[in-house]
């Protein structure tokens, strides 16, 4: 009953909020309801006893992609206006993608994966069942390869966005700190014996 | 090269701060030296310039003689002095205010007072109330003279040597 | 003692009023849910005693380094007793006060903010054992919990900058966005090295597996990352030296420039709230938890058998609560491009190099650490 109670909460507050993202017109309003939509998620997974995932969805998305999202948004100067523009010129093409992801969904919706005799009932599993644990063995052998693969793509992408913001010429006037700490005062400083001079 | 891996090792193991951090830790024990200040006071100059004050001479008579010296070395302008002559023909002043929220305590009118009739009291613990109370006027000035007198007398004594 | 309060309570105040207010039927889940309101209180009011305590903790102690006394006025019934009642008149003082709304701000925004920074803040102490049989929720994934509740702190921050529409806010809330990302990375892997060397997620049975002695504690074979955590969790907290989300000197008083009253010392008590969750943090997955120093040393162990569990982690709590108040007062603060340098070009290659190391120590079982 009380868990009953609990997920229709956070259901509706998740459907609330991402339509919310939607629809809302500042985009900062937008990306905190994100946030909350990711809130509501992760709690209906705690429900579901995926207590890892939950977690690490509140972690990685938004404890730190949504703060970078918010870094950025906030500095964006973003004049309604001109977005409000090109309105009319990128509905046809908005109406098509839309249309094309309605279909899509109802495929899939429609199809035997999601038809409700399908649904696995959540498994009642004692209190020190780790699926931290299973996860991880399930990861580093069934789909190891993936695995590897995935980490070998995100590799390639850090690299590949340190080496764009590392080729621009250099703009900026700024000092290495790690040379600054190892100044010494006789890289510096020189003391000059000199003769004292009369004063004419 | 030797000198960049011995600095390469030092800030690793946190040399510096650690440093930083026993100086700091032996003076969490050393001796405080707070002044527990209604309690206890630093002792004071006997040139300390705290509230102004307009002195009498012995016989009652005001020093003032409204030469308006003070009113001209005053560097903010806190001084204004107006004056007439008295029924006996002395000149005197009629009106004599300090502005305490304009004054900065240089003790500029009392080196250039010839009578030694505006000084600076040891006074300092003062404070008002309301509009006009800092606005000090002729009554009040030589009304804290009378009552700081003695104390007046004994500094400008102890000071005259070196004048 | 502690125990026996708790079923005092249980049996004659809560359930009473469960059977008074419920129907039968829901009786022991409304008993389960008043136990579990008593439990998260007996552990909130502490916490919020011990945030008040420690303000003054910091002003008497940096008072002290400073060659001065620090606040030693303000006591109960006429008595000074050495300004004990500092933090409550301060708390009064702030209750009392108007919290000004700024015209330009986003008013809801700008309410919610210290309540996103107070309320992670409170809510990670609900997996923290106090010893090997008192926390409030026993779950597995503990560490990540306590991980991810930590680096929503930022959200108050941010939030605070945005809604105050007020450049030196913005310019904090950015600074401290920033930092907290770019510290974010080394603290989780500092932790991750902690899970490879107890094999677990559960903040019990990280202490467990540093049962033995006072060498097993992990700071020795987790040294480098040890000191990683607790600088990174100086870093998180935005303390000195790490202040410039506040950086008083260059923008006022950063994010929170606009609050003042109540509001402001939500933002205070989050502050201080946070220390002292990285100081229990530190305790409990590098020294030993509740575990006695004393432990596996003949005649000693035997010698303070009598002191209870929970006396070790607050004595070592206390300790680390007291590093931080000795960094504000000895270390000025970092320039903003070091403190983004040691971030990301130190502690994070640091942590990388460490966890190859303690990875091979875990797989070679060795001892005294790791015997299989």
């Amino acid at each position: 009953m009380i868990e009953q109670v609990v997920f229709y909460l956070f259901a509706s507050m998740l459907l609330l909020s991402a339509s919310m993202v939607v629809v809302m017109k500042n985009p900062i309003h937008a990306a905190l309801f994100l946030v909350l939509s990711f809130f509501s998620s992760a709690a209906i997974w705690l429900l579901l006893q995926a207590e890892f995932l939950a977690i690490a969805l509140v972690l990685v998305y938004v404890g730190a992609v949504m703060v970078l999202f918010l870094f950025v948004v906030m500095m964006l100067d973003i004049n309604l206006v001109t977005i409000r523009e090109g309105f009319a010129r990128y509905l046809p093409v908005g109406i098509i993608v839309a249309l094309l992801m309605v279909t899509a969904m109802g495929l899939v919706v429609g199809s035997n994966y999601f038809m409700s005799e399908n649904y696995m009932a959540v498994k009642e599993v004692s209190a020190d069942h780790s699926n931290t644990r299973e996860l991880g063995l399930t990861l580093y052998t069934e789909y190891l390869y993936q695995f590897e693969i995935a980490g070998a793509i995100l590799l390639v992408a850090i690299i590949a966005a340190i080496s764009l913001s590392m080729s621009k010429a250099k703009l900026t006037k700024s000092k290495n700190p790690g040379d600054q700490v190892f100044v010494k005062k006789k890289d510096r400083l020189r003391v000059i014996k000199m003769q004292a001079e009369k004063k004419e | 090269m030797m000198t960049k891996v011995k600095n390469y090792i030092t800030s690793l193991f946190l040399w510096e701060l650690l440093k930083g951090l026993r100086l700091t830790g032996k003076h969490l024990f050393k001796r405080k030296i707070t002044v527990q200040y209604p309690e206890e006071k630093t002792p004071q100059s006997h040139r300390f310039r705290g509230l102004h004050a307009l002195r009498r001479y012995p016989n009652g008579e005001e020093r003032c003689i409204a030469c308006k010296l003070c009113e001209a070395v005053c560097p903010a302008v806190a001084i204004t002095i107006e004056s007439e002559p008295r029924d006996d023909g002395s000149r005197r002043t009629t009106r004599y205010d300090i502005d305490l929220t304009k004054c900065i305590f240089c003790g500029f009118c009392e080196e250039s007072c010839p009578v030694d009739s505006i000084v600076e009291t040891r006074i300092f613990e003062y404070h008002g109330e309301k509009r006009g109370d800092l606005l000090m006027t002729k009554p009040r000035l030589l009304e804290i003279g009378e009552l700081a007198e003695k104390q007046i007398a004994e500094d400008r004594a102890r000071d005259a040597f070196y004048r | 003692m502690i125990e026996f309060l708790y079923q005092f309570i249980s049996q004659n105040v809560l359930s009473p009023v469960a059977t008074y207010l419920f129907p039968l039927q829901y009786q022991p889940q409304a008993l389960y849910v008043l136990q579990t309101i008593v439990k998260i209180l007996s552990i909130m009011v502490p916490v919020l005693l011990t945030v008040a305590y420690f303000t003054y903790a910091e002003r008497k102690v940096i008072g002290f380094i400073q060659a001065r006394i620090g606040p030693n006025r303000v006591g109960f019934f006429g008595f000074s007793l050495w300004g004990l009642g500092q933090p409550i008149a301060d708390a009064v003082k702030l209750i009392v006060k108007e919290i000004v709304i700024p015209t330009g701000s986003n008013k809801t925004l700008f309410i919610i903010a210290p309540i996103l920074s107070l309320a992670p803040s409170i809510a990670a102490w609900a997996v923290i054992p106090f010893d090997d049989t008192k926390v409030l929720a026993d779950i597995n994934a503990g560490l990540l919990y306590v991980l991810a509740l930590t680096s929503l702190a930022v959200y108050g921050v941010i939030i605070a900058g945005w809604a105050s529409n007020s450049k030196y806010a913005f310019l904090g809330a950015m600074r401290s966005a920033a930092q907290i990302v770019a510290y974010e990375i080394a603290m989780g892997f500092a932790l991750v090295g902690v899970l490879i060397a107890a094999g677990s997620l559960n903040l019990g049975e990280i202490v467990t597996a540093q049962s033995g002695s006072f060498i097993h504690w992990f700071w020795l074979p987790l040294l480098p990352l040890f000191i990683v955590y607790f600088i990174s969790g100086v870093a998180e907290t935005n303390r000195a030296p790490f202040d410039v989300a506040e950086g008083e000197s260059e923008i006022v008083a950063g994010f929170h420039v606009e609050y003042g009253g109540m509001a402001f010392s939500v933002f205070f008590m989050a502050e201080y709230a946070n220390m002292i969750l990285i100081a229990v943090l530190s305790a409990i997955m590098f020294c030993g938890g509740w575990l006695s120093p004393f432990q596996g040393i003949p005649g000693l162990e035997d010698l303070f058998s009598w002191v209870p569990p929970i006396f070790w982690l607050l004595a070592k709590t206390s300790f680390f609560m007291f590093l931080f108040l000795w960094f504000r007062a000895t270390f000025p603060r970092y320039r903003y491009d070091q403190i983004m340098r040691l971030g990301w070009k130190v502690f994070i290659p640091i942590t990388i190099v460490w966890l190859v190391v303690i990875s091979a120590l875990v797989v070679t079982n060795t001892p005294p650490w790791f015997v299989a």
